[in-house]
């Protein structure tokens, strides 16, 4: 296998050289921007109220101004130098340790600095029509800019324990906006909920970041990625499974999926860019930054694919079943975050397709999560999609553009999920052998149950009779918020051709990636008529079409039905809370229990000791402090006795 | 002209000869010590001339002046070093001026400054300092002058020449200037000591203690002085080392090292007092606490760079042949100093003496990077006692607002200050500032000072007194979290201090404690990069602690 070839293409691409110029030189300023606002907005109380939100939208636009200007001017390099380090922070050198920040700026960072400032823009915007009435509107600017600002912080980072930094602050970020509404328990059991289940992922990373350490004296990504592959196998293994364990707490992938859903109690536009374009996908990019580790461990790197295959699988499921909008959209997001995962898990060949469905993902998805927010903007804040019907006709924007980003994701053809699905399916495919059918074949199978469930939602919401509430009163949402949701349906509409036709986007990640072992030339013709293509198209139009048989020509009741056994597991999220519970949560405790029994008894006997001791020594010794002149000249004489004794010695 | 390479000096020593010529003095290498002697003269001359009512304006004016002025020389003089040398010597070898010595005279003139602000506070014309320190305490005639308003502006000379001998205790190049100076500097603290306005019986003692010991700690240090130059036959610092790479004065044929070792010892002895390092620290809890507290401000930042200034030229220059020898010694009582002080420490109830038992552990921490004998122990020492002056200046300008009651004394008694986050959170927030700097957390100038010094003991091979340092370290910071706890966590006591609004002389040394506290342990690299020699690396300028960072 020639693994260690396929990487040694990208070691001649991995020479980072120092950022000159007044743009790359400064890209600092990208995370200063937003962490100032965030600042200001925090540190500035109530004297910001009345502006503090259109500053708050400004320097994310301000960032992403500053990183198309940095995309402009690295896109003007030879590919093989854009990898950029900008040195931001000497904290300080002592003897031979050096203790300093420093940012990476390449193709692969650069892709999710625009992502991230440009959707994060769009969703500022339209926060401040959705979030116009909340008492509470500077603080949840400040935590949407502090968000931002850790995000590029983690994709950033030239090493792992800085983008630690920035994964805990998105963390933080994520755990203080779905609680933004904490006077509803509810909020405030699904903030904690995130926050912990987080807390398993990331003590894996953690981990991972000690072995690399005490592995390789250094956790700079040029360290420890350019000596993975002399490292021993076992080792790479143990560290890319703590890897993806910290990837898939982020992502919410199996087996901590958990938090996700009930993450959505989060005002929407958090949903939309937080848990669905941007943060929840931190974990593809740790493992696509990752992946020399992962090329060195192919074991850790099947286990990738498969919890990806998975997670693209369960979180279909659920979305199939789920009647609050919200809700239906996270379970795909969990899907469509699995299709990243497995493409991630498949190598160089997999990660351009990975990265590619991950943009066009965050388009498609914050445009349908602000297409729901819109929707429950003009019910009232209803979430049961029992509730809806007919919406076509009262928010014809919100039903064009949500249309939009509906036929995006379910690969509708030439549409932007099309072109970067239909790469991971290829790719899955292309892996060959027993373990490629079984990953191709979840790909194509998700692809079917994507249509189906997304097709449910749209026919749910938009059309079919009006089970409105009484006296609900939809209307179009102002347009601050229809025109962020129209950037991002033309981004739905267009984007995949942009970044896949001619395989430009692979090419520009390659210095960055890696490239694939064999380039085959892009075909237009064999994207449109491959089978794995025709096949996918197939299961589209079998999974639209069950949908509509079910929910469109017959009337949709206004409470749930019961359902049979497939449905009622996959309402219950599979069950994914339930073995939790039994499998983590009660063992937890009683092991909690033990612990602390033991931590009253030894451990703090133990310190309880030692602090007595010293108290007791303390007491004593001031005793020699008896305010006498004498008996300090005493000790004093004393003193120079031990002093000269300890020279004399040598005599 | 440099003594290593002129035998003029030793020949001055050894036999003086008497010449028509007056002798060739560089001045202007002598200038910055030369501006506050001469202000500390005219400060005299004020005292008899200038009108009551505006003396304080002027003496505060003048030394103010005097002390900037003398930094702006200082400053300048680093320039006029020459290139590639560690420095030069003037007066006959008997001053060095290198940069280790410019250094650590800056950071005194520049922490004098700021302990002057604190001196000069006056509120209601009443200042830290005694009315009239002549009058017995409680008496009438007491009395009668503090209602007339009387002052002691005697403090701004004082102060001058205490910080005169600071100045050249550092850059002595031959045991008798040193000891000069050491006389310079004592003398008028011993003084000053004693002016405190309240608890005047407890200040007075405490000047009286403080003369005694120092005196005796003076006898220990002349004593070491005479047997080194009964070994060497000579005291200036370069001679002394080529005596002891030589084995010592020809006549002793080899066999007069008894002499050095135990020369060494009381030298050091005098020194270790003057750091308050265990077991010679006894004085210090008792003045830190009954001194005025802007004097203790002094004490605590600038004699102590002195005090170390002048132990590192003497143990690296004098006796660097005889490391060997003294490194057992300075570990035992580093470790003594590190340990003892802290355990006491837990105890202390009031808040001066806790500041000075942290002030002897300090020394304890700046002694691991004197044992290392190194480049990097040198820089380590130097960031170490700056980082730590500012911050103990701030410490105690602290305790000078916090009150009994509007009129009343200082609260020195700790449980007094319980609930304090909650009344004057800005005040409490920059004590705790200063604390966590104290403890060495993170972020604050004291980690760094921390990493240095215990860095260069690890690399001299010193593990197991870093290991004593770190546990040192963990014990000291118990006692200060528990302030900032009793501070900001604790219900306000019942009889809740009086916290005076802080003017503009206490608040500038706060805000300078803060300030210089945050940046040096955010952005400490330009001080640090100038301080340690990088590996490898051409620089434009040499590094202050090169390995040969003291000039002969």
């Amino acid at each position: 296998m020639a693994v260690s070839d396929v990487y040694l293409a990208a070691e001649q691409h991995a020479v980072t050289h120092e950022a000159g110029g007044m743009v790359l030189g400064n890209a600092w300023l990208l995370i200063a921007l937003p962490l100032a606002g965030a600042a200001l907005l925090l540190l500035g109380g109530r004297r910001t109220n009345g502006w503090g939100h259109l500053l708050a939208t400004a320097l994310p636009i301000a960032s992403f101004g500053w990183a198309v200007a940095a995309l402009v001017q690295m896109l003007g390099m030879d590919p093989a130098e854009r990898s950029l380090s900008v040195p931001v922070y000497t904290w300080f050198s002592a003897g031979g340790f050096t203790a300093e920040a420093n940012l990476l700026l390449d193709p692969l960072s650069i892709s999710f600095v625009l992502l991230i400032t440009g959707v994060g823009s769009l969703i500022h915007v339209y926060s401040i029509g959705y979030m116009s009435h909340d008492d509470n509107r500077r603080r949840f600017f400040a935590y949407l800019n502090l968000f931002v600002a850790a995000m590029l912080v983690l994709v950033l980072a030239d090493n792992y324990a800085l983008m630690f930094l920035g994964w805990e602050g998105v963390g933080l970020a994520s755990y203080l906006l779905i609680g933004f509404w904490q006077h509803k328990p509810s909020a405030a059991v699904a903030a904690k909920k995130a926050f912990l289940v987080n807390r398993v992922g990331d003590m894996g990373l953690l981990i991972a970041i000690m072995l690399m350490f005490s592995a390789f004296g250094t956790v700079a990504y040029s360290g420890v990625l350019g000596s993975a592959d002399r490292a021993g196998e076992g080792l790479m293994a143990a560290i890319g499974l703590l890897l993806l364990l910290g990837a898939c707490g982020k992502s919410a992938q199996l087996p901590l999926q958990s938090w996700l859903l009930d993450a959505m109690e989060g005002p929407t536009p958090v949903s939309a860019l937080i848990h669905a374009a941007t943060m929840v996908t931190a974990g593809v990019y740790l493992i696509v930054r990752s992946g020399p580790v992962f090329e060195a461990a192919p074991a850790a790197q099947l286990t990738v694919a498969v919890i990806g295959a998975a997670t693209l699988l369960a979180g279909a499921v659920i979305g199939c079943a789920k009647d609050d909008i919200k809700k239906a959209l996270a379970g795909s997001t969990m899907s469509q975050i699995g299709y990243m995962t497995l493409a991630a898990g498949l190598g160089p060949v997999g990660y351009a397709a990975a990265i590619a469905h991950l943009i066009t993902h965050g388009f498609f998805k914050a445009g349908l999560f602000l297409g729901a927010g819109s929707v429950m903007h003009g019910m009232n804040d209803e979430v049961d999609m029992r509730r809806y019907g007919g919406l076509r006709k009262a928010m014809p924007i919100t039903f064009a553009t949500f249309g939009l980003g509906y036929l995006a994701i379910i690969g509708f053809p030439l549409l932007s999920g099309w072109w970067t699905k239909e790469g991971i399916i290829e790719a899955a495919f292309a892996t060959g052998g027993t373990a490629g059918a079984v990953l191709g074949g979840a790909t194509l199978l998700g692809a079917g149950l994507t249509a189906f469930y997304m097709t449910r939602v749209m026919i749910m919401t938009f059309f079919g009779q009006k089970r409105w509430d009484p006296g609900v009163h939809p209307h179009e949402s102002p347009v601050s918020m229809t025109a962020p949701m129209v950037v991002l349906a033309a981004g739905s509409v267009f984007l995949g051709a942009a970044l896949v036709f001619g395989y430009r986007f692979a090419h520009f990640l390659e210095p960055a990636v890696g490239a694939p072992e064999e380039h085959h030339a892009f075909s237009m013709a064999h994207l449109l008529t491959s089978w794995t293509s025709l096949a996918a198209l197939g299961l589209m139009v079998a999974g639209v079409a069950t949908a509509w048989f079910l929910y469109g020509r017959a009337p949709v009741p206004r409470t749930a039905p019961a359902g049979n056994l497939v449905t009622v597991a996959a309402r219950n999220e599979l069950y994914g809370n339930a073995i939790n519970e039994g499998l983590f949560m009660r063992p937890g405790q009683a092991l909690t229990k033990a612990l602390t029994a033991f931590d009253t008894r030894v451990v703090d006997g133990l310190v309880n000791g030692i602090g007595r001791s010293v108290r007791d020594g303390s007491t004593g010794l001031r005793t020699t402090q008896t305010g006498f002149a004498r008996t300090y000249a005493l000790t004093m004489l004393f003193g120079a006795v031990i002093v000269v004794a300890t020279l004399a010695v040598r005599i | 002209m440099t003594a290593a390479t002129s035998p003029v000096s030793a020949a001055v020593l050894a036999a003086p000869t008497i010449t028509d010529t007056p002798p060739d003095i560089d001045y202007w290498l002598l200038a910055p010590m030369l501006v506050v002697f001469a202000a500390g003269v005219v400060a005299v001359l004020f005292e008899a001339f200038v009108p009551r009512a505006r003396r304080r304006a002027t003496q505060l004016t003048l030394a103010l002046a005097a002390l900037a002025s003398a930094f702006v020389l200082t400053v300048l003089q680093v320039g006029s070093l020459p290139e590639g040398e560690a420095g030069t010597t003037v007066a006959f070898g008997s001053v060095a001026v290198d940069r280790v010595g410019l250094f650590l005279q800056g950071t005194i003139l520049v922490l004098a400054f700021v302990s002057l602000l604190l001196i000069a506070e006056n509120r209601r014309g009443e200042s830290a300092f005694a009315a009239q320190a002549a009058a017995v305490p409680g008496s009438e005639e007491e009395r009668g002058h503090v209602l007339a308003g009387s002052q002691h502006t005697e403090v701004y000379p004082l102060v001058l020449f205490a910080v005169l001998g600071m100045q050249l205790f550092p850059v002595s190049n031959d045991f008798l200037t040193m000891f000069i100076a050491l006389e310079v500097m004592s003398l008028p603290l011993y003084l000053l000591c004693g002016l405190a306005r309240r608890r005047r019986l407890f200040s007075q003692e405490a000047a009286v203690k403080y003369f005694l010991l120092g005196a005796f700690s003076s006898a220990f240090f002349l004593f070491g002085i005479a047997l080194v130059y009964g070994y060497a036959g000579a005291v200036n610092f370069a001679d002394v080392a080529a005596a002891v790479e030589a084995g010592g004065s020809p006549m002793f044929d080899g066999g007069g090292e008894p002499l050095l070792l135990i020369g060494i010892a009381l030298v050091g002895v005098g020194l270790l007092f003057k750091v308050g390092a265990v077991p010679f620290h006894n004085w210090k809890p008792d003045v830190y606490q009954g001194a005025p507290t802007p004097i203790t401000a002094l004490m605590a930042s600038c004699t102590l760079v002195a005090a170390f200034g002048a132990l590192l030229r003497v143990f690296y220059t004098a006796f660097g042949g005889s490391v060997e020898a003294w490194r057992p010694m300075l570990w035992t009582v580093a470790i003594l100093t590190m340990v003892l002080a802290a355990v006491v420490a837990v105890t202390q109830r009031d808040i001066k003496r806790l500041l000075a038992y942290s002030s002897v552990v300090h020394a304890g921490f700046v002694l691991t990077a004197v044992v290392a004998a190194s480049p990097e122990g040198l820089a380590g020492a130097m960031f170490y006692l700056a980082a730590y002056g500012f911050t103990t200046i701030g410490a105690f300008a602290v305790v000078t607002l916090v009150r009994t009651h509007e009129t009343g004394p200082e609260a020195g008694e700790l449980a007094q200050w319980a609930g304090l986050g909650r009344t004057s959170p800005m005040l409490a927030g920059a004590l705790a500032l200063f604390l966590l700097a104290f403890a060495g957390i993170p972020l604050t100038s004291g980690f760094i000072g921390k990493f240095a010094v215990f860095e260069a003991a690890m690399a001299a091979g010193a593990t197991p007194l870093v290991v004593v340092g770190v546990l040192s370290s963990a014990v000291t910071a118990y006692f200060y979290v528990r302030i900032i706890v009793l501070m900001f966590f604790s219900e306000p006591a019942e009889s809740a201090p009086r916290v005076l609004p802080a003017g503009l002389l206490t608040g500038s040394a706060i805000a300078a404690g803060v300030v210089a506290t945050v940046v040096l342990g955010v952005f400490p690299t330009p001080v640090l990069d100038h301080l340690v020699p990088q590996p490898g690396e051409e620089r434009s300028e040499p590094a202050v602690a090169t390995a040969d960072g003291f000039t002969r």
